[in-house]
């Protein structure tokens, strides 16, 4: 077997046994670590999909400003909010709500048959871009074509998403404030 | 290379994944690490579909974008959760029953 491959499938398996990890757990402290491996393993996957670039924002945005977001959230927060409703089942895996586990199981049925769909008879543009060599390739410099599509192609969506994320940052920091005092 | 439906399953997997901790877990928090997972799912498959954009590096952009709007939202629902937490003195997404105070 092929190393490239080899690897893939290890952060293949590391991501998604890590994210079942993660529901599985009864302990919020636990399951929030774990959530970083995940990250970094999908973060890896993503260097497999050539897009170097992605694979750090993601180690930059989530790894190091989501979670950490996320652990001061329920750190700084009441004690309460970090006792995980444990009453009841003492242990690492809790009883499984069999409910959400039969919707998310159809969901990825579903899910499979429309991977098998677009490997069976792919799409027009994917066989187009094989023939003509349009694939990003091994030695690309993604980030210098990135930066210039960013800049001219895409500049609108980037200019609404740059407002958007100023809106949404100053909505939670209104959110979070401290009320006042009534009286 | 790696093939596009490798990469197409392990997303798959992890969206589902996602979709139970959203539907099960009676910890807002939990619930919002669910939408994460599927939020990184969705930008698996962005940048392995991009991979065939060799021009215009569109499926990689708009990972970027992904990645910056799921930012904020955790954000929001971030502090969302907490003036929840401080009204309802619980973040179980069952016990939050009614529209208006």
């Amino acid at each position: 077997m092929n190393i490239n491959l080899l690897l893939f499938y290890v952060l293949a398996f590391t991501a998604v046994g890590s994210a079942i990890l993660i529901v599985s757990m009864k302990n919020l402290v636990r399951s929030l670590f774990l959530f970083f491996v995940t990250l970094f393993a999908v973060a890896g996957l993503y260097v497999f999909a050539l897009a170097d670039f992605v694979a750090v924002t993601q180690v930059i945005v989530y790894v190091g400003g989501v979670l950490v977001l996320m652990l001061f959230a329920f750190m700084l927060s009441n004690k309460v909010l970090l006792n995980d409703l444990q009453s009841g089942f003492k242990g690492v895996f809790s009883i499984p709500s069999w409910q959400a586990g039969m919707v998310s199981l159809a969901l990825f049925t579903v899910l499979l048959t429309v991977v098998w769909q677009v490997a069976t008879n792919q799409p027009q543009w994917i066989t187009d871009a094989k023939e003509k060599q349009l694939l990003i390739q091994h030695h690309d410099n993604t980030i210098h074509h990135l930066g210039i599509n960013l800049m001219t192609r895409f500049i609108l969506p980037f200019e609404v998403v740059s407002i958007f994320l100023m809106m949404a940052l100053m909505g939670a920091a209104h959110l979070a404030r401290k009320e006042k005092r009534l009286q | 290379m790696i093939s596009l439906s490798h990469f197409l399953i392990v997303s798959a997997l992890l969206f589902s994944t996602g979709m139970y901790a959203v539907l099960a877990k009676k910890n807002a928090i939990l619930v919002l690490v669910g939408i994460e997972l599927m939020i990184n799912a969705a930008v698996l498959n962005l940048v392995a579909f991009g991979r065939y954009d060799g021009t215009f590096y569109g499926g990689q952009t708009f990972a970027l974008f992904a990645i910056v709007l799921a930012a904020a939202a955790v954000a929001v629902a971030l502090a969302i959760i907490l003036n929840v937490y401080k009204h309802y003195k619980s973040i179980n997404p069952d016990d939050i029953n009614d529209l208006k105070d």
